[in-house]
C-alpha cells in the first residue's frame, strides 16, 4: 500500500469528522437563536399594547365662568385655574342621569388624574381655546384603557371583574357614540415615571441611562485604554506591576454591588456627591468597566506583532510614536470589542446603582449628569414590581427599549471597529 | 557535519563520548577568528561582542570593525548569528527583554550603548531593513513618507513627494506601483515589500544601512538592481549587509566576514575571502560542503 491510498483511507474520517462537527455548530446556533426569537417575540408581544394609548373625547365648555379666565389671563393666571372642575362638568354633562356622590366619584375617575394637566398645557399652547367650547381628546384612567385593550374581560361576571357594570355602561355608552379612540402613546417615549400607569413614560429612564453610560464610556474608555498601553508598553517589569496586573484581573471577578457599596461609602459619603446622579452612577460603572476594558485591550496591544513595532523603531520613531502612530490603530479594534462587552455590562447593571439610590421614584426627567434620575434596568426592575396591572405592559415596553438602546450602542461600536479594521 | 568531523579525529572520538557533535567538532578547530578584524577606516568598531537570549549564548566574543563607505557582508549558516549581531548594531535588540548585550560598540568615536546615546538618533544614523519585510499596515507613500514626517527632514509636501519618489526609484519600486501609491503596502507582493522597506530605510538617508538579507525575495532582474544600489549608496554611506548567496557577497562586498555557531570564524578582504580562505570552516561554507 503506498502513501496515497493510506491517506484515501483515512480522508474519508477526517470528512466524516468535519460534517459533524458542522452540523454540530450549526444545531447550537440554530437552539441559540431560536431562544432569542422566542424571547423577542414574547417581550414585543407584551410590550405591544404600552404604545397605545385609549383617549376619551369630552366636550369642555372653557368659559370664563367655569375657569375664572380671560383671553388677557397670564399664565399663571391660567396655571392657578381649576381644569379639574371643568372636565368633571364635561362628564356631569354628558352622563346627566348621574347625582349620587359615590357614583360621581365613580364617573370622574373614566379619565386620567393627568388629564387635566394636558388641558392645561392645551391652553397654555393656544389661549384662544378659552371662552369657547371645543373637544379634546383626554387621556382614559388605566382601567378603560386595559378594558378597552382587552386586557379585562367585559364577559366576566361582575364580581370578578375590576371593572363594574355601572362603569362598563358608561364606557360603552361613550364608545357607541365614537368618542373612545385609540392613538400612538407618545406620551410613553416623551415623559417620565408616575404613580399612574396610563402617564408614566419611559423617557426619564432613557435620559438617565444615556447620561450614565456617556459618563461611564467617558470616564473607563480613556482611563482603560491609558493604563493597558502603559502596563504593556511601558511599565518595568518588576513585582509591584505583577502585583497590579493581577489585581485588575481580580476586580473584573468582583460582584458589581460591592462597587455600589464603594460608590456609597467613597463617593456619596465621603466625597458628598449627590445622591441618584447619573454621574455618580457613571463612577461607579466605570470602576465595574474597567478592567473588563483594561484586560481586552491589553490582549489586543500584544496581539500586535512584533514586526510592526520593530519596523516603527527601525526608522527612528520615539516609543510613544511607536505605540501612538502603529500599535494603538492595529489594537483598536479589539479594544472597541471590549469597550462594546464593557458598555452592555454598565447598561444592564442594576445592582450597584441601587445602593447609591438610582432607584428612587423620580418624576422629572434628568437634564443634565447631576439631575436625580433612574436607569433603564431598574425603571424594568420598579415597573414589574408595581401593583397595578398597566405597568405590566409598560414592564415589557422598558425591556423593549432597553434592548432597542443596546442594540443601537452596538451597532454604533462596531461600526466604528469596521471603519478602523477596514483601513487596511 | 560528518565531513567536517572527518578533518579531525580527535574531535570526533570526543564527540563519540559526549554526544555533543556540533560543539566539539567546532572547539576542536576554532581557537580564534582568523584574518584581519580591524580596518584602516572604521565607521563601526566592536570589541569582545556577547550576546545571550536568556541562557543560550547566540554570539561569543566576536570583534569586528566595518569601514567607512564600505560594504561589508556577513555570510554563515542559518541560525549562526548573523541577525543578532546586525540587530545589536543600532540597538534593536533593547526591546528583546530576554537579551543581553555586552562588549564595546563604538559609532565614529561615540559608545553605541552608553547611557547618553539615545537610541531614536542612533536609528535615524543607523538604519535597518529586516529579514522579513514589515511595511507599516499605510499606504505605500505613507510609509516611505513616515520616517521624514516624524524627523521632520522635509519642509513642505512638494519636497516630501520628491523624496518619496526618488527613494522608491532608487529600490527599483517606482515604477510598479507609481500609480497606486495609496494602496497598501501590505497588499504587495513579498519581493515588492522588501524593496519598499528598502525605500522606506534609505528615505532618511541614514549614515550606516545595515541589510538583513535584503534580496531574499527578489528575482534576478530586482536583485540586480538592489546591488547597483548598494554600489551606488556606499559611495556616501556604510553598509552592512546579511547574505546567504555568495555571489552577491563576492559581487557587492569589499570585506567579508564569515560566522559559525556564533562566533567569528574569519574575516577579510573578500577578494581574499573567497579565491584564499584561510580556516578550513570557511573554505568548506563558501564552496558548499555544508551550511
Ligand atoms: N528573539 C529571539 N529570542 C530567542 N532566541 C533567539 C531570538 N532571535 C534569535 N535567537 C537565537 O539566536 C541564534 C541566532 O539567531 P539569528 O537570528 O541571529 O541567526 P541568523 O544567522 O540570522 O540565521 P538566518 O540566516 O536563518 O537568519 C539562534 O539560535 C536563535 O535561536
Ligand atoms: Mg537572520
Amino acid at each position: 500500500m503506498n502513501n496515497s491510498t493510506l491517506i484515501k483511507q483515512g480522508l474519508k474520517r477526517r470528512y466524516r469528522k468535519e460534517q459533524a462537527f458542522r452540523v454540530l455548530g450549526l444545531t447550537s446556533v440554530c437552539i441559540a437563536l431560536l431562544f432569542l426569537v422566542i424571547l423577542l417575540l414574547d417581550i414585543s408581544s407584551k410590550a405591544l399594547p404600552a404604545f397605545i394609548q385609549t383617549q376619551i373625547e369630552l366636550t369642555v365648555d372653557l368659559s370664563s365662568e367655569q375657569l375664572g379666565l380671560n383671553k388677557d389671563s397670564s399664565n399663571d393666571e391660567i396655571r392657578q385655574a381649576d381644569f379639574r372642575a371643568v372636565i368633571r362638568a364635561a362628564l356631569l354633562k354628558r352622563f346627566p342621569a348621574v347625582t349620587n356622590r359615590q357614583d360621581k366619584r365613580s364617573l370622574y375617575s373614566l379619565v386620567s388624574t393627568g388629564a387635566e394637566y394636558q388641558l392645561l398645557d392645551l391652553v397654555l399652547a393656544d389661549k384662544s381655546l378659552l371662552n369657547q367650547t371645543s373637544t379634546f381628546m383626554l387621556v382614559a384612567d388605566d382601567d378603560v384603557d386595559a378594558l378597552i385593550k382587552g386586557a379585562i374581560d367585559r364577559r366576566l361576571p361582575e364580581s370578578d371583574r375590576r371593572v363594574k357594570n355601572q362603569k362598563l355602561n358608561w364606557i360603552e355608552a361613550l364608545e357607541s357614540d365614537g368618542a373612545v379612540h385609540s392613538t400612538f402613546n407618545w406620551q410613553f417615549l416623551t415623559s417620565g415615571d408616575s404613580r399612574e400607569p396610563e402617564l408614566a413614560g419611559i423617557k426619564g429612564a432613557l435620559m438617565g441611562s444615556f447620561y450614565t453610560l456617556f459618563m461611564t464610556l467617558l470616564m473607563s474608555f480613556p482611563v482603560a485604554v491609558a493604563s493597558a498601553i502603559y502596563l504593556e508598553e511601558f511599565a518595568p517589569k518588576n513585582r509591584l506591576i505583577d502585583l497590579i496586573e493581577i489585581n485588575i484581573n481580580n476586580l473584573a471577578a468582583v460582584p458589581s454591588i460591592v462597587y455600589g457599596l464603594l460608590g456609597l461609602a467613597v463617593f456619596i459619603n465621603l466625597f458628598g456627591m449627590p445622591r441618584s446622579a447619573p454621574v455618580v452612577g457613571a463612577v461607579v460603572l466605570s470602576l465595574m468597566t474597567l478592567p473588563t476594558i483594561i484586560i481586552a485591550s491589553r490582549s489586543a496591544i500584544k496581539a500586535v506583532p512584533p514586526s510592526l513595532r520593530e519596523a516603527a523603531l527601525g526608522v527612528g520613531a520615539s516609543k510613544m510614536q511607536t505605540v501612538f502612530h502603529h500599535v494603538l490603530p492595529a489594537a483598536l479594534p479589539g479594544m472597541l470589542t471590549g469597550t462594546i462587552i464593557g458598555m452592555a455590562q454598565a447598561l444592564g447593571e442594576t445592582a450597584p446603582l441601587l445602593m447609591i439610590g438610582m432607584v428612587a421614584f423620580i418624576v422629572d426627567i434628568p437634564q443634565s449628569i447631576i439631575d436625580p434620575a433612574t436607569v433603564l434596568p431598574i425603571q424594568v426592575y420598579l415597573w414589574a414590581d408595581s401593583p397595578e396591572r398597566g405597568f405590566l405592559e409598560k414592564t415589557s415596553a422598558a425591556i423593549l427599549v432597553l434592548l432597542v438602546f443596546l442594540i443601537v450602542m452596538n451597532a454604533l461600536a462596531i461600526y466604528l471597529r469596521k471603519k478602523f479594521e477596514k483601513k487596511w | 557535519m560528518n565531513e567536517l568531523m572527518m578533518a579531525s579525529p580527535m574531535a570526533r572520538a570526543k564527540s563519540e563520548l559526549t554526544g555533543n557533535q556540533v560543539n566539539v567538532s567546532l572547539a576542536a578547530t576554532f581557537e580564534h577568528t582568523v584574518g584581519t578584524p580591524c580596518c584602516d577606516n572604521p565607521k563601526i568598531q566592536t570589541k569582545n561582542v556577547d550576546v545571550f537570549y536568556a541562557e543560550n549564548h547566540a554570539i561569543q566574543d566576536v570583534s569586528l570593525d566595518m569601514g567607512a563607505n564600505e560594504v561589508t557582508a556577513l555570510i554563515g549558516p542559518s541560525g549562526c548569528g548573523k541577525s543578532t549581531y546586525l540587530r545589536c548594531l543600532n540597538r534593536m535588540n533593547d526591546s528583546i527583554d530576554i537579551c543581553k548585550v555586552s562588549g564595546d560598540f563604538i559609532l565614529d568615536g561615540e559608545d553605541i550603548y552608553a547611557k547618553s546615546q539615545d537610541p531614536v538618533l542612533l536609528r535615524a544614523r543607523v538604519g535597518m531593513v529586516f529579514q522579513k519585510p514589515n511595511p507599516f499596515p499605510k499606504s505605500i507613500y505613507d510609509n516611505v513618507a513616515y520616517g521624514l514626517r516624524i524627523h521632520g527632514l522635509t519642509q513642505n509636501k512638494a519636497e516630501l513627494d520628491d523624496m518619496v519618489e526618488d527613494s522608491l526609484r532608487k529600490a527599483g519600486l517606482f515604477e510598479e506601483v507609481k500609480d497606486r501609491l495609496n494602496a497598501a503596502g501590505t497588499s504587495l507582493s513579498g519581493g515588492q515589500q522588501q524593496r519598499l522597506c528598502i525605500a522606506r530605510t534609505i528615505a532618511i538617508q541614514p549614515e550606516v544601512i545595515l541589510m538583513d538579507e535584503p534580496a531574499s525575495a527578489l528575482d534576478p532582474i530586482a536583485t540586480a538592481k538592489t546591488e547597483e544600489l548598494i554600489a551606488e549608496l556606499k559611495e556616501n554611506f556604510t553598509i552592512v549587509i546579511v547574505t546567504h548567496s555568495m555571489q552577491q557577497a563576492a559581487r557587492v562586498s569589499q570585506r567579508t566576514a564569515y560566522f559559525h555557531m556564533g562566533r567569528l570564524i574569519e574575516v577579510g578582504e573578500t577578494d581574499q575571502i573567497f579565491t584564499n580562505p584561510q580556516h578550513e570552516l570557511t573554505e568548506k561554507y563558501i564552496t558548499g560542503r555544508f551550511g
